[in-house]
């Protein structure tokens, strides 16, 4: 493989409405700073050219709204954008129209991430989604009818107010939508959020009756033959995917601790042992790539030790055993032993993996890992 | 001087009932100090002595007054100390009994006061701050006189604060309180009733000569100990160290003894002269022995030296504190430490924590055990990890307690005292209003809450003393708490058998409150011996993840999870569960009195 990032991360911050869980970089509105948004993408990632490999593997459009953004613009962005095998957009469903739908497949996406979170009304009210369940259905329906066909749906658990019940339900018809893939994820009230706020207290109250979620949900999807690769991501398994791999290869790039690059207000790179991260604000943003300068960012020097742990906390997400070679100075063999004596982890001469019950207590698992 | 001008006395008082402000205008009267040199309350020299207006060390000084030589010689004022006070007195021949005319007698007084009447003590009866206008001297005098069998026209009423009636009381001494009659030309004999530690010089003894004369350079001897040692140098004290070449019969001074520990000599302790040295030393010397036990262990575990420094630098100037160092599974390195009674333990804690900086953290306070085992000896247990699990039988201290409280509160400490395993004794009406009641309570019963009980339940009227009763046999079970199935060495405890379920309930479920989830069920147990009598679980955690890493992410949730093995490192294993700190804390803490 050659030098470079293989790995493309492109952040768009647009909303149409900030949701009160949300601590990502996002911009409400703006809609005549879209077109202007996507030229200084496109100068930034001039810029960073010389840090991409040949070959891009993966492209990723995540938000704010990807879908929001001016079709316009979109179009442009996604037309100027290296080719990649495999080229992901979020969407939220309200937005999913069949022009947006054709538009993506003529520029070349491959996969489509929908925001879906709860088919609840009750539950969507209080996350203050903007889409019905009829419009997560509906957004389904017009990318398959697109011809896209590999589409994930995100959904959250833990809500206030989410009975058993209700997560039996979200999930029931997520499956029934047939998605390729899956991103199952817990509730987090962020310190600092609008939504933390408002339901933090009722959060801590109910923590220990929706313990039992995450189980559910992973008892669930594999029973329906998704396969968990990662903690909070789950595909369907290739013998009913026609032999696909439908793990997202973006993310996997990530969790393998592979290079990549990122574009964007807040977006994040991390090549050849330093990560950067850029400035939030868009105006500014806008200013300096106007100048032809890189935005404003911050750096993060990764020595190896550092390196090494990331390593260890990202593999150990995976279903798939981490080879220890490249790992071992971050391993805490003492904790491993006693991790393994408790059924935890399960560790060869090469290789560690966390058994099913290590992988429901994988944060506190690794903690207990790391040297 | 002649013995016939010297007269030696002390002044015994309650906590704030003046009797500092009355030793310093006692000096300033005699112009034994400048004004300039006058500082209030000028007899406590420590700090936290000032502070909680108590004397911890007590000291000697002389005056004169109207050709007579007066030695005041200061009592410290708490029950812990009984032992230095009744040396101190009996380096005496008279004391001053001094009441507050607005409060009237405490227990404390009267524990003292009968202490002074059972030296032979020549008391002079004084009620002080007449000046305040609450005050009820006509009340007061009539209590004071008829607790010790005088004329209510004798006793003195004074404002120590406003001078008034001062110069009657240094009359009053002269007058009333008998001169010295120690054998001039005998062999020299001299009690210890106090000493303290001069980095120089090494240990000073304060001392009273009973009998013969004593000088400068001459070999000694303590009778008790066998110590031996030449007399640096002889003095006085006015209030600074006045060296002087002999020290006669009747007078009180100090000996620079060059010694370099102080507990090569103790209070109590008779001094003679190698050279002539008497048959018989003054009687009443005893070995005291702490009966307060706890361990104290650094909060940071790297300041271990520092804490074993500062107890030996205390330990030069207060004999009577004991360590040896302990090592506990689950707080680390520490000592364990013997007191005289609550407040001598409060006061080294404090002591350590102010002077010395240190961060600690002490185990529930335990008393001293004798256990006879199976095999029939007889050991005496410090420490509840300590107390052998088969045994015959177990005996505890008790004491004799004093309260005095307005009669309406009798019941409330009736109650208190039942409930503590307390005998009654005796109840006396003081007056029409205050009650004196006496109940023999065993000391383990006492150490822990019994104190803030009192005051809570009396609305901090009643006032309270001790005084050890001797050791008596008790239904006593040692309690283990298991974590994990592990014991704790640090928690167990000994207690009645009666109280031994409710007890090992609460800590149980205290502890289980403490204990975060692991990732396996946690037993909390509770149990005597075999016998598990209270039992909680931690259930394990069913779920522990972070939701979501992705390429933005990935920093934060390094950090989060760098923190949280940061965090398991501190803490302690314990039966391969991980327990913080702060949950030993929080149990340690059940009932300890608040400061």
């Amino acid at each position: 493989m050659n030098a470079g990032a293989r790995h493309v991360y492109v952040h768009l911050p647009f909303c149409a409405h900030r949701c009160g869980y949300c601590d990502f970089v996002t911009a409400v509105g703006r809609r005549d700073q879209h077109g202007a948004y996507v030229e200084a993408l496109l100068a930034e990632l001039e810029l960073e050219r010389g840090q991409l490999a040949d070959e891009v593997e993966t492209v990723f459009l995540g938000g704010g709204t990807p879908t929001f953004t001016e079709p316009a613009a979109l179009a442009r962005l996604l037309a100027a954008l290296p080719a990649a095998d495999e080229v992901t957009v979020e969407a939220n469903p309200e937005t999913v129209t069949p022009e947006l739908a054709a538009l993506l497949r003529e520029s070349g996406v491959t996969r489509i991430s929908v925001g879906a979170q709860s088919f609840q009304p009750h539950l969507l009210e209080v996350l203050e989604r903007r889409a019905s369940p009829d419009d997560v259905r509906r957004a389904v329906h017009t990318l398959r009818d697109a011809t896209i066909d590999n589409v994930s749906l995100d959904l959250v658990y833990g809500i206030p107010g989410q009975s058993p019940a209700d997560l039996e339900r979200d999930l029931a018809e997520a499956l029934a939508l047939e998605p390729e893939h899956l991103s199952c994820y817990e509730l987090e009230a962020k310190p600092g959020t609008r939504f933390t706020h408002a339901h933090g207290d009722e959060l801590l109250r109910q923590a220990e009756a929706m313990e039992t979620y995450f189980e559910r949900v992973v008892e669930t999807l594999t029973g329906a033959g998704y396969r968990w690769y990662e903690t909070a991501n789950f595909c369907l398994r290739p013998e009913s995917a026609g032999g696909r791999d439908l793990r997202a290869r973006h993310n996997l790039g990530y969790w393998l601790g592979r290079d990549y690059l990122g574009l964007g207000v807040g977006a994040v790179s991390t090549i050849e042992g330093v990560r950067r991260r850029n400035a939030p604000g868009v105006p500014r943003y806008l200013e300096a790539l106007g100048r032809g300068e890189p935005p404003e960012r911050e750096l993060e020097p990764l020595p190896a030790d550092v390196r090494e742990r990331e390593r260890l906390l990202l593999g150990l997400r995976l279903d798939e055993p981490l080879a220890t070679a490249g790992v071992e100075g971050a391993l805490d063999r003492a904790a491993l032993e006693r991790l393994t004596r408790l059924g935890l982890v399960e560790a060869g001469e090469e290789l560690i993996s966390l058994t099913p019950r290590g992988r429901f207590l994988g944060g506190g698992v690794t903690a207990e890992l790391l040297a | 001087m002649e013995q016939s001008r010297i007269r030696n006395f002390s002044i015994i008082a309650h906590i704030d009932h003046g009797k500092s402000t009355l030793a310093d205008r006692i000096l300033q009267l005699t112009d034994s100090v400048t004004d300039r040199e006058m500082r209030d309350q000028l007899l406590d020299s420590m700090d936290l002595e000032r502070e909680r207006g108590i004397t911890i060390k007590a000291q000697a000084v002389r005056v004169h007054w109207r050709g007579h030589e007066l030695n005041l010689i200061d009592t410290p004022g708490h029950v812990d100390f009984t032992y230095e006070v009744s040396r101190s007195l009996q380096a005496c021949e008279g004391a001053l009994l001094v009441v507050d005319a607005a409060q009237g007698i405490e227990a404390q007084t009267l524990a003292n006061a009968y202490l002074a009447i059972e030296n032979n003590l020549e008391i002079v009866p004084v009620v002080n701050k007449i000046d305040l206008p609450s005050a009820d001297p006509e009340g007061a005098s009539a209590e004071l006189a008829d607790l010790i069998g005088d004329e209510p026209g004798r006793v003195l009423r004074i404002s120590a604060k406003t001078g008034e009636g001062v110069a009657d009381v240094l009359d009053a001494i002269i007058a009333r309180i008998p001169a010295p009659a120690g054998d001039p030309a005998g062999p020299p004999r001299a009690l210890v009733f106090d000493s303290s530690y001069d980095q120089y010089r090494g240990v000073i003894a304060f001392v009273r000569v009973v009998d013969g004369r004593f000088e400068t350079g001459e070999p000694l001897r303590a009778m008790a100990l066998g110590t031996r040692f030449d007399a640096e140098e002889l003095g006085f004290m006015a209030p600074a160290r006045r060296p002087v070449e002999t020290l006669e019969a009747g007078e009180v001074g100090y000996v620079v003894t060059g010694l370099k520990e102080v507990s090569a000599l103790r209070v109590g302790d008779t001094l003679t002269s190698e050279r002539r040295p008497a048959a018989e030393p003054v009687p009443g010397y005893k070995d005291v022995k702490p009966m307060v036990f706890a361990g104290l262990f650094p909060t940071d575990s790297d300041t271990y030296p520092e804490l074993r420094d500062a107890l030996e630098r205390l330990k030069l100037n207060d004999g009577s504190l004991f360590y040896e160092p302990e090592t506990s599974q689950a707080l680390g390195f520490g000592f364990r430490c013997g007191f005289l009674g609550l407040l001598h333990m409060e006061i080294v804690r404090e002591r350590l924590e102010r002077e010395f900086d240190l961060d600690l953290l002490a185990t529930a306070p335990n008393v001293a055990y004798r256990v006879e085992t199976r095999l029939g000896e007889w050991v005496e247990v410090h420490n509840p990890s300590e107390m052998p699990r088969e045994l015959e039988r177990v005996e505890e201290p008790y004491v004799t307690a004093s309260i005095i409280v307005p009669k309406d509160y009798v019941g409330a400490i009736m109650e208190l005292c039942n409930e503590r395993r307390g005998r009654f004794d005796h109840l006396e009406y003081l007056s029409e209003e205050r009650v004196h009641l006496t109940y023999e309570l065993p000391l383990g019963e006492i150490v822990l809450d019994f104190y803030d009980q009192l005051k809570s339940r009396t609305r901090g009227y009643a006032s309270f003393d001790y005084d050890f009763a001797g050791f008596r046999e008790g239904a006593l079970s040692r309690v283990d708490i298991l974590v994990g199935g592990e014991p704790v060495d640090a928690l167990s405890l000994i207690i009645h058998r009666d109280a031994a379920y409710e007890r090992g309930k609460l800590l149980v479920e205290r502890l289980k409150q403490e204990i975060p989830r692991q990732f396996f069920d946690v037993p909390i147990q509770a149990a005597i011996g075999a016998r598990v009598i209270a039992r909680e679980t931690v259930k394990a955690k069913r779920k522990d993840v972070l939701s979501k890493c992705y390429g933005g992410d990935i920093s934060r949730k390094r950090k989060l999870l760098e923190k949280q093995k940061k965090g398991k490192k501190r803490m302690k294993q314990i039966g391969g569960v991980e327990v913080p700190q702060e949950a030993f804390l929080a149990v340690l803490n059940l009932d300890q009195p608040k400061k």
